[in-house]
């Protein structure tokens, strides 16, 4: 035997059209590799376009900030001079180049956006570019007097300060805001007092809410898991449905059905007065507040939690249970040390898929939450759709991206992204 | 899981108490969505049992708000759009999600986790920064506030469940059936369609029911980036409970819970079938 592996070894092998068989194979892989990575391209391609790219633009908008840069071109180089330390307002050079920028600005009635860019910064700009470039056409020189004419808050400093700091390419104001931190009449960095801190308190809400919430749908889900998992395999399937039937109906359904339920005419004050619980001037507010908040979104994610726990749950033995017993320990100690260790990797997917959700909610406490239900998300949309105060809705809107994708690494790390499964 | 013969007075007790638990909290899942059903006969335009309904009085009970759905054109306009949009979608996110999870499921396929993380991540990205994002973008570009914004966008967030769903079906397909075709002389392309699509067909559609009912059912999107000319069911159903709350969107509400039923019923189906071809339940 020793023989023969002794004939074939020196030899270099060949493929059939002479090249080494090694060359062929590497040429061989690399081609396989090429094919499946030409199949995913079209969706990754797809997916940067329509999602990654936009998510990009958002995190742009968070620190971009060329409006009062672009409006006022030749102010803002000239303002690079100027000391804002001093207590002195600029002098006469910066205000002639105030005064054709804004001429220019009335003439492409471009001075109300940056007026409104600024006032998020401090409130009076608004109006000041308004009212300054409705004028400025008609200015004659000295423009330094012509200007404060117009308004005093010219020859107040700290606009000029203002004006300053915010005209750079980028900001970092609106993360600043996002996190309660904004500057004094010197430019210093200060928290906002207690009253005023309304993000950072909103965030820790989402946060407290979210975990109250994964936690209470741990709690739900553990015991119809558990029960799930150790009835015979034709009953365990009717009773998923009852898990499955809400998983697959619409948010809204479920949404409008606890409005339905919890609000003061509805279903459960009605039964309550009716039972003579409650008088009927006495109905319990269950919604437009944190209560309807948690118990709908309770009952939203709820299927999220079954579903991971009742997989993991399925693989473990019974036998283990009865093992522990058998070796002395009481049903209740069998279970705490070994099965609750057992479905560890259930619980952290579920609870990591369900605080993920959650934080990130919208529809659910936008109708349900009232004033003290709602959470960052609402927060957002308000400041996209109402205050159009764009720039902070994307920074508040990157600091919950940055927490969400620290989750999804946890989760990665506990789970596994490619053992992601559904339904 | 019986309760075993030797149990003793408190087990027994327990057991009944645990299952007595279990039926609340089932109870919990699905009374919300019972109980949509005969509010939405609802004679009287209230979200509430009326003491007619209570006592079976047939004068407590109409359809007039399925009446009202049927007749009124903002909910016809959106079941049209929500239909146009979720089918577009589907089709997108079906085809482009099909055939990244073949190239997924390749051994060849380099940083597979990455990749992966990558093409599901709009999935895990909460729907808001999803919306904004989007609504900034698509406006740039002149996307917001057409239906092919509001079908690319869809289709963007259903792509993650195609991916998911399909590359698990995928899990159980012998790699050495394409290689066993290609030794029978069928050229790649008759291997996909002879081969491949039959065996992978139940993950597909079912990939493409959650595609679906991910674009069905979503409203923060549409709201950011459609306006009213793209309001969908959901979108409809929204505004409505935040401005004049009508029984119309319990009848609504009650015609989406048999839609999402029948889905389900598809969905168990689809299930079954998958395991049987795959030889791992009788059934």
């Amino acid at each position: 035997m020793s023989a023969t592996v002794e004939s074939v070894a020196p030899e270099q092998m060949v493929t059939a059209d002479g090249t080494p068989l090694k060359v062929s194979l590497a040429r061989a892989r690399r081609r396989a590799r090429n094919r499946a990575l030409l199949l995913v391209a079209p969706l990754f391609l797809f997916i940067f376009i329509t999602f990654f790219i936009p998510i990009f633009s958002m995190l742009f908008r968070s620190v971009e900030n060329e409006l009062v840069g672009d409006t006022l071109h030749r102010t803002v180089p000239l303002l690079q001079n100027w000391d804002e330390s001093g207590d002195t307002i600029p002098g006469e050079e910066v205000f002639a180049a105030l005064q054709q920028d804004f001429a220019e600005a009335q003439k492409t009635k471009s001075a109300g956006r940056p007026g409104r860019r600024l006032n998020y910064e401090k409130p009076g700009f608004s109006s000041l570019f308004r009212k300054t470039a409705r004028k400025a056409q008609k200015l004659e020189p000295p423009y330094r007097e012509a200007f404060i004419k117009i308004s005093k808050d010219w020859g107040d400093v700290e606009y000029w300060r203002v004006l300053k700091r915010e005209s750079g390419k980028y900001t970092k104001s609106y993360y600043l805001s996002a996190l309660d931190f904004s500057y004094d009449s010197e430019g210093n960095v200060v928290k906002n007092p207690g009253k005023e801190s309304i993000y950072i308190k909103l965030f820790w809400r989402t946060l407290w809410m979210s975990m109250l919430i994964t936690v209470l749908c741990l709690v739900l889900a553990y015991p119809i898991s558990y029960l799930l998992s150790t009835l015979p395999a034709r009953t365990s399937n009717l009773l998923l449905i009852l898990v499955l039937l809400p998983f697959w109906t619409s948010l809204l359904v479920r949404t409008s059905a606890w409005i339905a339920i919890l609000q003061q005419e509805g279903v459960i004050n009605d039964f309550l007065v009716f039972l003579g619980f409650l008088s009927d001037d006495g109905r319990l507010a269950m919604i437009h507040n944190q209560v309807g908040t948690i118990v709908a979104m309770v009952h939203v994610l709820l299927p999220f939690m079954v579903l991971p726990l009742y997989s993991v749950m399925k693989t473990i033995p019974p036998s283990y249970l009865r093992a522990a017993r058998s070796l002395g320990a009481n049903p209740f100690t069998a279970f705490v040390r070994v099965y609750v260790p057992n479905t560890v990797a259930g619980i952290g997917a579920g609870g990591i898929l369900v605080f993920i959700i959650a934080i990130g909610y919208y529809i659910t406490p936008a109708l349900v939450g009232g004033q003290s239900g709602t959470l960052i998300s609402n927060l957002i949309a308000y400041h996209l759709e109402t205050s159009l105060n764009w720039g902070l809705a994307a920074a508040l809107g990157a600091i919950l991206l940055g927490g969400v994708l620290a989750l999804y690494l946890l989760y990665d790390k506990i789970v596994g992204i490619d053992n992601m499964k559904l339904g | 899981m019986a309760l075993p013969a030797h149990a003793g007075k408190i087990e027994t007790i327990w057991y009944y108490t645990f299952r007595v638990l279990c039926g609340m909290i089932f109870f919990f899942l699905i009374a919300p969505i019972v109980i949509i059903i005969p509010l939405s006969f609802n004679s009287v335009p209230f979200f509430t049992f009326t003491s007619e309904m209570l006592s079976l009085d047939p004068a407590g009970y109409s359809l007039e708000w399925y009446k009202d759905f049927f007749t009124d054109l903002n909910w016809q306009g959106a079941v049209k759009n929500s239909f146009i949009i979720a089918i577009f979608s589907t089709l997108i996110s079906t085809t482009l999600g099909t055939i990244a999870a073949l190239g997924l499921s390749r051994s060849e396929m380099p940083a597979k986790t990455v990749v992966m993380g990558i093409l599901i991540s709009p999935m895990i990205v909460p729907l808001i920064i999803s919306a904004a994002g989007m609504f900034f973008f698509y406006t740039n570009i002149g996307l917001a506030s057409t239906h092919l914004g509001v079908i690319l966008a869809h289709a963007a967030l259903a792509t993650p469940f195609v991916v998911i769903v399909v590359t698990a079906t995928l899990v159980g397909f012998d790699q050495s059936l394409i290689r066993a075709a290609a030794t029978l002389g069928a050229s790649p392309v008759v291997t996909f369609f002879k081969v491949i699509v039959p065996l992978i067909l139940p993950g597909v559609i079912s990939g493409a029911l959650f595609a679906f009912v991910t674009s069905f059912d979503e409203v923060v999107v549409v709201k950011f980036v459609g306006s009213y000319e793209q309001r969908t069911i959901p979108w409809a159903m929204f505004s409505g409970i935040r401005e004049q709350i009508s029984p119309t969107i319990l009848a609504v509400a009650t015609m989406l819970i048999i839609l999402s039923a029948s889905l389900l019923a598809t969905l168990e189906l689809l299930r079954r079938r998958n395991e049987r071809l795959r030889g791992m339940s009788p059934g």
